[in-house]
């Protein structure tokens, strides 16, 4: 039986239906995500766990018994809110022993256990400051001791990085992850920021516009969506979309506007005529100098490339005898990162491909620029295949 | 301010200067000579004895100060128009916190109505408004009449609402109730729902949400609507005047004798000081309470 048991649950306000019939099960000690744009009923659901919202069909289950008609204060699940929450008028003692009062644990029993959960939170010895005199990460790590002080079987955390700059946010993360092994309770978070649930969770359920559109492990989600939404929404994509002109023998053939025929490995018994996408990680996209230039800037780098036969035969990808898919076309723009450049390639029919390349080479900071003509490529196990 | 440059120094004078001065001369110097009389002798028929008598000599004495504090008939007005002030806050307070929650927590659009019909008895004349109150108590008005119906029937004699202790303490309330909610409005409006939210998922019930989150970040609130009525109720004289009975003078009463009627001008000073410096000395108090209690949190 799973910890969390969602059956079919849906909540409306108004016309608009925030959670469409959702389902899905929570298991114990899991990092769980919820993913998704703004208004695609993550947090909604994340309040009907938490009590703050009743659903208006369905079920849910914690431990096998319908919580519907217990109060948020009498759930055994805890919630870290996004703007931290902490009482301005209560110390971080004060804060942290607020749910031990509510529970009646007696006087001498908190104070042991109060510099247990700061010690977790790495907060030693900040008993006596307010929250005023505290940094974020600090509000955010008094929040989550003080949610987790009283054992409850569930973590809900509402966006608790989002108001953190990037390189306290990264850090948080790992502090996170770190943090839910220890204490082997399930979290459930709740988050817009497809790097973030990647990172932290084992599994995601991403949302779109109160639906769950794929739920799955992170890898799963990110090499092999399920929808175009999941695909554009976890990381860059290229989508290419197109009627499909052939399926045979584990590769579909589709035509995209302005491209060309594009093959792509797949297992499907879509019908020839039917639409079809693909979705192509950039970095799983070649970028090269065409063979018939004379471009200087690009010998070194096609020249660095391992022969096409030897990486197939390595990774048993499909037979050789299957042609690469292959443009050409200009550097339209490049974002350049620092670590990796992104290209985007526009060719000749008017459609564009990104691909992106890591600044590897010693002694140059890119290897194209705007305008210059060049070839990508990229193996028909290379897309991933979306029927729709 | 040190870097402060002088066209801007000039401009903040030109701004601050005329409510200064205004402060200045009808603020400041009547307090001041307020301060000077009470030094002084009443005169042979009322206002002052002359400075410098004929001998020449400086006629300054403590003797109004010595009068206030041996005649124990005027502290113990004193301390009755602290009780009706204490009391008066108390209920104002007991009855503008719902009020200014209700407000606070109403929809938007409807608030500013609801707080327009909080201050609405201010845009009627503030004596017109006790004189109301005269008719609504009066013996041959409604009220009057079913209470004493009542107590007919338990046995109880009739008792007059009005020119009463019951009329100065009601009309009091009914004049400083604004006084109090409105602070107390301004403060509970900024409330974090979040917080409430945060509180209740921690296991904390209403009563529990209301007494540890709600109340004591509504503090300044409180301190402040209990300022704002306390003090005008420690020194009002033309409500006990009007609805009180013989014994409800209040210490606003015995200032206005002594200045209009006795024409004792010293000891009315005498009285009027002592008023000032215990409302200031209270105003300081609280607002001191209320930094401490809070300021920690808040700073």
């Amino acid at each position: 039986m799973a910890l969390l048991d969602i059956q079919g649950v849906t909540r409306r306000f108004g016309d608009f239906t925030a959670v469409d019939h959702v389902s899905l099960a929570i298991e114990a000690g899991e990092f769980f995500t919820l993913l998704g744009p703004s208004g695609c009923g993550k947090t909604t659901l994340l309040r009907m766990i938490a009590g703050f919202d009743l659903p208006d069909a369905g079920r849910i289950l914690l431990n096998g018994e319908d919580i519907a008609g217990r109060p948020p204060e009498a759930r055994p699940v805890r919630t870290v809110f996004q703007s931290y929450s902490l009482f301005p008028h209560m110390s971080v003692e004060g804060n942290i022993a607020f749910p031990l009062e509510m529970a009646r644990v007696p006087p001498a029993e908190r104070r042991p256990r109060i510099e247990a959960a700061l010690e977790d939170v790495r907060l030693v010895g900040f008993n006596k400051r307010y929250p005023h005199e505290l940094s974020g990460g600090q509000k955010q790590r008094v929040a989550i001791a003080r949610a987790l002080i009283t054992h409850p079987t569930m973590l809900l955390l509402d966006e608790p990085l989002a108001a953190l700059d990037a390189k306290l946010r990264e850090e948080l993360q790992i502090e996170l992850i770190n943090l839910q092994k220890e204490v082997g309770i399930a979290f459930v978070y709740v988050t817009h920021d497809q790097t973030e649930a990647l990172a932290l969770s084992h599994r995601i359920a991403v949302m779109n516009r109160g639906r769950v559109e794929q739920l799955d492990e992170p890898s799963k989600i990110y090499g092999f969506p399920r929808t175009r939404f999941v695909a554009d929404f976890i990381g860059h994509c290229n989508l290419f979309s197109g009627p499909v002109l052939s399926n045979a023998e584990g590769i579909v053939r589709i035509d995209v506007a302005g491209l060309g025929p594009v093959l792509v490995a797949a297992q499907s018994s879509i019908a020839v005529g039917a639409n079809g996408s693909i979705a192509l990680r950039p970095e799983k996209t070649r970028i090269a100098a065409p063979q018939d230039a004379n471009d200087p800037h690009a010998g070194g780098f096609a020249a660095a490339l391992p022969p096409e036969g030897a990486q197939r035969a390595a990774r048993g990808g499909p037979s050789p005898l299957v042609p690469d898919n292959r443009y050409r076309g200009t550097v339209a723009d490049l974002l350049y990162m620092g670590d990796v450049t992104v290209y985007r390639v526009a060719t000749p029919g008017g459609s564009r491909v990104e691909a992106l390349l890591a600044n590897s080479q010693s002694g140059r900071a890119k290897f194209f620029e705007v305008g210059d003509a060049v070839e990508v490529s990229w193996r028909v196990d290379a897309g991933h295949f979306i029927e729709e | 301010m040190a870097g402060t440059r002088p066209d801007t120094r000039l401009a903040r004078w030109l701004v601050a200067g005329p409510p200064l001065l205004y402060l200045l001369v009808f603020f400041a110097a009547p307090a001041l000579i307020m301060v000077l009389a009470s030094f002084r002798s009443p005169g042979e028929f009322g206002g002052l004895a002359p400075l410098v008598d004929e001998a020449g000599k400086v006629d300054l004495n403590v003797d109004s100060y010595a009068r206030f504090l041996t005649e124990t008939v005027y502290m113990q007005v004193f301390v009755k128009s602290a009780w009706y002030a204490g009391l008066t806050t108390a209920i104002c307070l007991l009855l503008a916190y719902p009020l200014a929650t209700l407000i606070a927590k109403s929809a938007k659009k409807y608030r500013d109505l609801l707080l327009l019909l909080v201050i609405l008895p201010f845009w009627s004349n503030f004596l017109i408004r006790i004189y109301a109150w005269m008719i609504i108590l009066g013996p041959n008005a409604a009220l009057a009449k079913a209470v004493n119906g009542v107590l007919a029937v338990f046995g109880a004699g009739p008792v007059p609402l009005l020119f009463s202790g019951f009329a100065v303490l009601v009309c009091l309330v009914y004049v400083h109730l604004p006084f109090m909610v409105l602070p107390l409005y301004a403060n509970l409006e900024k409330h974090d729902q979040a917080l409430l939210d945060a509180a209740q998922d921690l296991g904390a019930n209403a009563w529990q949400r209301f007494w540890r989150i709600t109340f004591p970040l509504s503090l300044p609130g409180v301190y402040a609507g209990a300022a704002l009525v306390f003090i005008p109720a420690l020194g009002i004289f033309a409500i006990p005047d009007i609805l009180g009975g013989p014994e409800d003078t209040l210490i606003g009463n015995l200032i206005k004798q002594q200045f209009l009627e006795t024409r004792d001008w010293p000891f009315g000073s005498v009285l009027s000081i002592v008023l000032t410096v215990s409302a200031l000395v209270l105003a300081g108090t609280a607002a001191w309470v209320g930094r401490r209690s809070l300021g920690a949190a808040r700073a």
